[in-house]
């Protein structure tokens, strides 16, 4: 399953620091990170590793006390990290959508699902048409099985739309639309509704509706299923992979939950403490763990087929980023630590077959 | 039975929801609707389910927490839910909990030693500062901290250390019987197995109970010796660890078992999704509450109250279903009438 | 497993401790220039405050030289073309008041005053509201309804009527503009600490408490005021200013106890009526009021930074 080819968003040397009073917190260094067309890439790690300000940092959504030290984020060929705000607030709004943890602190509370669905579609240049296949259909089943089509109109069809209340009458029905996208039965009740009267998985799947309305071809996906029962996890994992098929919408997913992963991901990177350490397919992640970190955290994980009767834990703590350990990162914490890992920092290598591993054992 | 620690009756706990200008009753939300369940001493019991399935809800009740609307607890065959005030600070020693969010346990004004001292003061289990602090020293140490996060404050340290601290405020009582609620899920995987090891080897060094709430069930089937399911309020399922995960047989404990995510990528299978969403304890469906998602579902299950049957596990294996499904082929068989 | 603690032990741990929350504090007030600002006024007007007797002898209150009223000394500048000039030989950098006396002395004898009676005023309305609302937050029911339809009463009425009406009734002595000010004052104070309480009341570390057998009336006392008195400290600094203004206003009113009363409002009235021939009579005492508000007010934002825990590093 390696769709290679241009990579759609290349991180290169990606090095952000933060500055806080205790001084500089050394958050990521030197991150690399491709993601291509048609897959689910997995970021993966622990509280601390960087995931998350990566992909702040591929939104443009860094705090003010970031400073991004050397590195580039490309994005269709252009350095996203020199645009200025309007543009990325462009980006954002037609590329490259997010989808965070929390539902109900992200939906504004005081509007309901409608309203923000239906703004998601009004703040891009042109609105979409939605050609569907299959009229007859009206079932969800249609809009999974049969692939919704959403074409951008052209500028003589946006300019046609003379009147705003014909633009929201469009969004609006796009916004059922797209509900049935994401498995939502009733979409026209749904849309009346406030955030705090459905439940988190609904909630989720508003989220995600609201990114989708941007047609993006990128998707990153923060940390969502943390919040979320085990059944709706589920069904959220599988709408994730569904729609890199129906939409061909490429998405990152961040989580610490390796177990989540081995079931959606095409592509796994494991990040510790601001590096990227590993690599792969998730298959040969799995099978053949090369770096030290990734093969203790698969230990670390139960799983319910055969149940233990020690869970593994990695000895040590995660370091502090202010004055990170020298050389590999991990190296107080491994097992099989040299000298040369306590001077120099690895470089990630690729073994073969697409499989990076940053680290002096190879 | 003189084993049972910790017996629960029929317990309900509803909330009433206040409508209208003048705040008049108009329904209750059923957290806890009627459950029954015994614990023995020195086990763990592990408490799974999803939100709105009522555990938090139960595990807090039975500490007297939230006070029940009807039914009984008793510990130690002393009756909690009618306890003078006496005996609840008596009870409140013996009986403790661990809370969720590390975050949020600890008040963040107060520096780690005088949270720990305070109870040890309040029950009189100490006779001076002195001796608190040097009783609050061991206890860091016993949970892998060490005696200079005593002048600490809790912002200072991770997630996971603040659960230490949490489990080390909880035994500075010197309890019995601790009720877990959901300790790790807002720790780190690498950091969850330490805090998980060192509950086990505290329970066996000081024959502590245990009551295990979480929903992750991959971290239950690491602790429990017995698991519950609970659904909108009722236990549907109740069985020795082994039996459940392996042979589940309520409908319910099935979908639940199945949606759990299996770290190898190459094991296939067919996802059996549960459909709809987790649906709140405000309007309860007539009959069993899990038919209007259950595809197993008959006439039989939308009326009347669904008892105990006995599961095929073993003498402790309930299971509040009419039918005997097999899940493989989707045939069920009515299940004998309870006597 | 014995660990052998002595008290020196602990003792070492605990200085470590405070010691680097000092150094933090102290990091927070240089990185904020205004509260240091702030800080160094504060204490200069307290100080000033201590030691008024001694700079200024209070007699030169009741020493009235008729003959120098409203005079500037000339020397660099003139107010205005009406302003008489103070005779020869006279040390009076501020010019004088109707009474002849010198404005920069009773400007500092009016400090004492005004500052006791604003710290006394907002000392008193801090522990009433800490008190009644801590409760009434914490209980609920029917009590805290009571407590927030008094309020709201009281909170009705526009403060300076509510505090004219009060002198007009029980005459206008210190004590009684003082307590007429309070009652301006309380209502707020009750509000916050109950919002606060509110909010806290529902925090997981409550009930931890709760479930290790604290009692309440100790949770409320020990945790839950001290998490919830910083919104409180900050309207306190900002209220000393206040206060001050509201009973200058008083005085401005007319409801002084004695016309020669150093008292920063009393002064300023006095002016009012000389706004031509003597401006200074209204701008100096005004700039004081003016300078003491600003600098309570600023030490109020930074001493919330310092102090809270949680918003630290």
């Amino acid at each position: 399953m390696a769709a290679k080819g241009e990579a759609l968003l290349e991180t290169r040397d990606l090095t952000v620091n933060f500055h806080t009073y205790r001084g500089e917190v050394k958050a990521l260094d030197h991150v690399q990170i491709s993601l291509y067309p048609h897959e689910v890439l997995a970021l993966v790690g622990e509280s601390g590793c960087g995931k998350s300000v990566t992909a702040l940092t591929i939104l443009g959504l860094l705090p003010g006390n970031a400073h991004v030290l050397e590195g580039q984020v490309l994005y269709k060929g252009e350095d996203m990290l020199k645009k200025n705000a309007e543009q990325m607030r462009e980006i954002r709004a037609e590329g490259i959508a997010a989808i965070f943890q929390d539902p109900m602190t992200f939906l504004n509370p005081v509007l309901t699902v409608g309203v923000q669905l239906r703004e998601a579609f009004l703040v891009q240049k042109h609105l979409w048409t939605a050609r569907t296949r299959d009229k007859s259909a009206t079932g969800v089943e249609d809009a999974q099985i049969k692939g919704f089509l959403l074409e951008k109109e052209t500028e003589k069809e946006s300019s046609q739309r003379e009147s705003a209340r014909e633009r929201e009458k469009v969004a609006e029905e796009l916004s059922k639309d797209i509900l049935k996208l994401v498995r939502i039965g009733d979409p026209g009740r749904i849309l009346t509704q406030y955030p705090h009267e459905l439940s988190g998985g609904m909630r989720q799947r508003c989220m995600i509706a609201m990114a989708l309305a941007r047609r993006p071809s990128i998707i990153v996906a923060d940390e969502i299923t943390t919040a979320l029962d085990v059944t709706v996890q589920a069904q959220i994992l599988t709408l994730l992979k569904e729609l890199r098929d129906t939409i061909d919408a490429s998405s990152i997913l961040i989580t610490h939950d390796l177990s989540i992963v081995a079931e959606t991901a095409d592509r796994i990177a494991v990040m510790y403490a601001g590096h990227v350490v590993e690599v792969a397919s998730t298959i040969e992640l799995f099978r053949n763990p090369l770096h030290p970190y990734t093969q203790l955290l698969l230990k670390c994980i139960p799983d319910v087929r055969k149940p233990v009767t020690h869970l593994e834990s990695i000895s040590g703590s995660v370091p502090d980023l202010i004055d990170p350990p020298t050389g590999c990162r991990f190296h107080p914490r491994c097992p099989f630590a040299m000298e040369v890992c306590r001077t120099t920092k690895p470089v990630l290598k690729d073994i073969g077959n697409g499989h990076l591993v940053h680290c002096h054992l190879f | 039975m003189p084993d049972e620690i910790l017996v629960v009756k029929d317990l309900k706990t509803w909330f009433p929801i206040k409508a209208g200008l003048l705040q008049k009753t108009v329904g209750h939300v059923r957290a806890v609707d009627g459950v029954d369940l015994e614990v023995k001493k020195g086990e763990t019991f592990g408490l799974v389910g999803e939100s709105g399935s009522g555990k938090t809800t139960l595990g807090k009740s039975v500490l007297r927490l939230i006070k029940p609307t009807a039914g009984q607890v008793f510990f130690d065959g002393i009756e909690v839910t009618k306890a003078s005030k006496r005996e609840l600070m008596q009870l409140r020693r013996r009986m403790q909990i661990i809370f969720q969010d590390p975050y949020a346990s600890l008040d963040p004004r107060e520096t780690v030693g005088s949270t720990l001292a305070e109870p040890m003061r309040i029950h009189k289990l100490v006779s001076s500062k002195a001796e608190a602090m040097k009783r609050a020293k061991e206890l860091l140490l016993r949970v892998g901290l060490n005696e200079e996060h005593l002048f600490r404050f809790p912002h200072e340290f991770s997630g996971g250390q603040r659960q230490r601290i949490a489990v080390a405020r909880a035994l500075a009582v010197d309890p019995d019987f601790i009720i877990l609620d959901e300790p790790t899920s807002f720790l780190d995987v690498s950091v969850q197995a330490q805090v998980l090891d060192l509950l086990r080897q505290l329970q066996k060094e000081l024959g502590l109970t245990y009551v295990f709430i979480s929903h992750n069930l991959s971290v239950v089937q690491y602790m429990s010796e017995r698991v519950g399911v609970m659904y909108l309020g009722k236990l549907v399922e109740d069985a020795e660890r082994d039996i459940l995960y392996k042979y589940p047989e309520h409908p319910y404990s099935y979908f639940l078992m199945e949606a759990i995510p299996v770290p190898d990528p190459e094991y296939k299978k067919v996802p059996k999704l549960l459909s709809g969403d987790v649906p709140s304890p405000v309007n309860i469906p007539p009959g069993c509450r899990f038919h209007p998602r259950c595809p197993y579902a008959t006439d039989k299950c939308r009326s009347g109250d669904i008892p105990f049957y006995r599961g095929s596990g073993g003498t402790f294996h309930r299971v509040a279903c009419h039918y005997n499904v097999d899940f493989d082929s989707g045939s069920e068989a009515l299940r004998p009438p309870v006597n | 497993m014995t660990v052998q603690t002595t008290v020196s032990d602990t003792r070492e741990s605990e200085t470590k401790a405070r010691i680097a929350e000092l150094k933090y504090a102290i990091y927070l007030t240089r990185q904020n220039p205004l509260v240091l600002a702030g800080s160094i006024l504060v204490i200069f007007f307290v100080f000033i405050g201590l030691t008024a007797t001694l700079l200024v002898s209070p007699d030169t209150a009741s020493q009235l030289v008729f003959t120098q009223s409203y005079c500037w000394p000339s020397s660099i500048f003139s107010w205005t073309a009406l302003a008489a000039v103070c005779p020869a030989g006279t040390f009076l950098p501020l010019g004088t008041d109707g009474f002849g006396r010198s404005v920069l002395d009773m400007i500092v004898l009016a400090i004492p005053l005004d500052l006791s009676i604003a710290f006394v005023i907002v000392a008193i309305a801090t522990a009433f509201g800490l008190v009644v609302g801590s409760i009434a937050g914490w209980i609920g029911g029917k009590f805290d309804e009571l407590i927030l339809r008094i309020t709201d009463i009281f909170l009705a009425f526009p403060g300076l009527v509510l505090a004219l009406v009060f002198a007009a009734l029980f005459g206008r002595t210190i004590q009684t503009l003082t307590i007429a000010v309070l009652l301006v004052w309380w209502p707020t104070y009750v509000r916050l600490a109950r919002g606060q309480v509110l909010v806290e009341k529902e925090k997981t570390y409550v009930e931890a408490l709760k479930a290790l057998g604290v009692h309440p009336s100790r949770i409320v006392l020990f945790h839950v005021i001290p998490n919830s008195i910083y919104p409180i400290i900050v309207q306190m600094s900002l209220d000393i200013g206040g206060v001050i203004l509201t009973f200058s206003a008083l005085m401005f009113l007319g409801f002084s106890p004695s016309p020669v009363l150093p008292e920063l409002g009393n002064l300023a009235s006095d002016g009012i009526g000389h706004v031509f021939t003597a401006p200074w009579l209204i701008v100096f005492p005004g700039l004081t009021i003016l300078v003491i508000a600003l600098a309570f007010n600023l030490v109020g934002d930074g001493i919330r930074d310092i102090l809270d825990p949680r918003l630290r590093r």
